[in-house]
């Protein structure tokens, strides 16, 4: 007996022929008409995206149109980033020089301290909101927009964000402490990422590209809180996996002529774990090695792996290195999106995007990239002297 | 009420305590939006990096609490929750559960309560502690030495010999630091401070590592009291 398939004129459509489409079926209501009536009632100021930051659209998980500020923007830092991977937030701003958008990196700003929450719980949400608002305040203050380098940042504001607009006992007490800092109770219409940033300028910058890169197969790691934790503000393409994963990354990868390769654990987590990588690393190894740098070297055998956010670079790239002496089948380099755009738009490979910092040798990648890695690595050392003579302070942005 | 598990661990811990650390986890703001009945179905186990390598699942957590088995999340709080690694991975779940958020209360629990598992998982992190609470950085280029970060290759040792210059050799201005990750301005780092103080966060600390917190709280209260702040005007507001 066979079953008859209810509202089908012949059997359903296998997976790979289906349309996916959102339609208009965006929710009715979303938090930014939560923000505005909270600003409409007095409890806060909403950081609109003005005209003056130069802004674009594009679509997300849901279809909401998001707006992302290309002009005029605040680097909020991740510690991470700056401390272990100078070179990632170092392309980040290097790529706004070179495209000629104004930015303001600034000193007055503190990590989000989410990677101590997620770690070890030595906080609460009061203070989580704090730490957030008194950033997003001094972004106001200093009339710039706030654009954010960490994965985990980025996520956790957009905790904070839910969780201020649903509970007005934790708005009371935020506002307590920004009112004891002297401070203003901002938030921004749009949490922002830089690689979002990085997304809608894909083909400005693969307009200025310089090298060649069709020869490179590169594979991609979201980032788990870019697109897992609060998904709705994640970036989405319907040219790219039919808009059933994010676009983040593998959009500029496909827009500088590289073949972005797949493979099967590529929603998997990179094993970064918070507390894990500083004290308990032999998960995280374990994780990022037998789960996403194999897995990809069986499959997709990529010249290099691609992220967008600070503990994927550092996990997956660093725990290479002890399952490289046992023998396993890893030795893939690992780099921001941001890196890799900068070394298509022609920055140095060790100035500007300190390959020097990351584990995995990189030589046989910048070859594949037509660069002259030992050349550039003699102009590092060459300045590298002069500052450890006291012939010089330090690098400038003109010396690169 | 009894354990599901006859071999439950903890037996001799009374159950009104169990009970009391229950209930504070049910009674934190966020606890309504974190778990809404479950399927048993898994996908948050397939999806689960501490799964793989830990006798660890975020379906456990979801059934555990809905069951309100007291002896049983008392057993988690203590054994597992140290586990998690806070991807939120797990938000994949078709019921719109977040077992990881879960696990992040229960930590909040585990370490206003002072639990003694709570201190054992975080004994070699306090130091990093410190690091973020008074400096605004988590990590920072002085951290990379070959003792803490043996496992990741001759680099860290290359890093660590050339730091300074290295440092020097990094374009942006507010990167040229060694001891913080960027150059946080003494005014924020005293605002940030100011943060913990208002929101009660240094008892948090205080309940982990004693010693963290009086080297904290010693440094930078000399501090603000150098800028000219009124100590006596940071008490806690969050009961106001
Ligand atoms: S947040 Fe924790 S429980 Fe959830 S998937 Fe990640 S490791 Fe597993
Ligand atoms: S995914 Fe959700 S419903 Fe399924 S087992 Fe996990 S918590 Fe339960």
């Amino acid at each position: 007996m066979s079953l008859p398939i209810i509202g089908a004129a012949g059997p359903p459509k296998k997976a790979k022929d289906r349309i996916f489409d959102r339609g208009d079926r965006m929710p009715a209501t979303y938090y930014k008409d939560q923000l505005l009536d909270l600003e409409a009632k007095g409890e806060l100021i909403v950081h609109r995206i003005t005209e003056e930051n130069d802004p674009v659209e594009v679509d997300t998980k849901y279809g909401r149109k998001k707006i992302i500020p290309r002009q005029n923007t605040w680097h909020h830092k991740s510690c991470g980033q700056c401390g272990h991977i100078p070179g990632y937030s170092t392309s980040i701003f290097w790529l706004h020089r070179a495209l000629d958008y104004r930015y303001e990196d600034p000193r007055d700003q503190t990590s989000c301290t989410a990677w101590n929450y997620y770690a070890s719980s030595t906080s609460n949400p009061a203070a989580q909101a704090a730490v957030a608002l008194r950033n997003f305040a001094q972004a106001y203050e200093d009339g710039f927009y706030p654009i954010i380098h960490c994965g985990t940042s980025y996520g956790h504001y957009k905790e904070v964000r839910e969780e201020l607009l649903h509970h007005q006992k934790l708005r009371d007490q935020t506002r307590r402490v920004l009112d004891k800092l002297g401070k203003p109770m901002v938030f921004p219409e749009e949490v922002v990422h830089y690689s979002e940033w990085i997304h809608v300028m894909r083909d400005q910058i693969a307009a200025r590209q310089v090298r060649d890169f069709s020869g490179i197969t590169a594979t991609v790691h979201p980032a788990c809180h870019y697109h897992k934790l609060v998904v709705e503000d994640a970036v989405y393409d319907k040219e790219l996996y039919d808009g059933q994963r994010t676009a983040i990354v593998s959009a500029l990868v496909k827009a500088l002529g590289a073949e972005v390769a797949d493979y099967s654990t590529w929603h998997d987590c990179c094993g970064f774990g918070f507390r894990h990588i500083l004290v308990s690393r032999d998960f995280s190894r374990s994780f990022a090695t037998i789960r996403k740098i194999e897995r990809m070297k069986e499959e997709a055998d990529p010249d290099v792996t691609l992220t967008h956010d600070t503990g994927c670079v550092t996990t997956l790239d660093k725990s290479q290195f002890a399952a490289q002496a046992h023998g396993r089948n890893v030795g893939i380099p690992v780099m921001s999106d941001a890196q890799f755009a900068a070394l298509a738009m022609g920055a140095h490979p060790y100035k500007i995007c300190q390959l020097h910092w990351h584990g995995v040798d990189m030589r046989p990648l910048m070859e594949l990239m037509g660069i002259d890695h030992r050349k550039a690595w003699t102009e590092f050392e060459e300045t590298s002297k002069a500052i450890k003579s006291g012939e010089q302070d330090f690098l400038a942005w003109e010396d690169c | 009420m009894e354990s599901i598990y006859a071999d439950i661990q903890y037996q001799d811990v009374p159950v009104e305590k169990k009970q009391r650390l229950f209930d504070e986890v049910k009674a934190d703001m966020r606890w309504e939006t974190q778990l809404y009945g479950c399927y048993e179905c898994g996908i948050c186990v397939a999806a689960c990096p501490s799964a793989r390598f830990y006798d660890f699942s975020p379906r456990v957590f979801a059934q555990i609490m809905a069951r309100e088995d007291v002896h049983a999340f008392y057993e988690l709080l203590n054994d597992s929750v140290w586990d998690c690694s806070q991807c939120f991975s797990c938000t994949r779940c078709p019921r719109q559960n977040n077992p990881g958020g879960i696990i992040t209360i229960m930590r909040e629990v585990a370490v206003n309560n002072g639990l003694q598992s709570a201190k054992d998982a975080l004994k070699a992190y306090s130091r990093i502690i410190y690091k973020i609470m008074s400096t605004g950085t988590q990590v920072a280029p002085d951290m990379l030495q070959p003792d803490f970060f043996p496992d990741w290759g001759p680099d860290v040792q290359q890093v660590s010999d050339n730091l300074d210059v290295w440092r020097r050799m990094v374009p942006p201005e507010t990167m040229h630091t060694t001891e913080l990750a960027w150059d946080v301005s003494e005014k924020t780092r005293l605002e940030l401070y100011m943060i913990w103080k208002l929101t009660g966060n240094l008892e948090m600390i205080e309940q982990i590592d004693e010693g963290i917190f009086m080297i904290l709280e010693e440094v930078m209260e000399e501090l603000l009291e150098e800028h000219g702040y009124d100590i006596d005007d940071l008490d806690s507001v969050m009961d106001d």
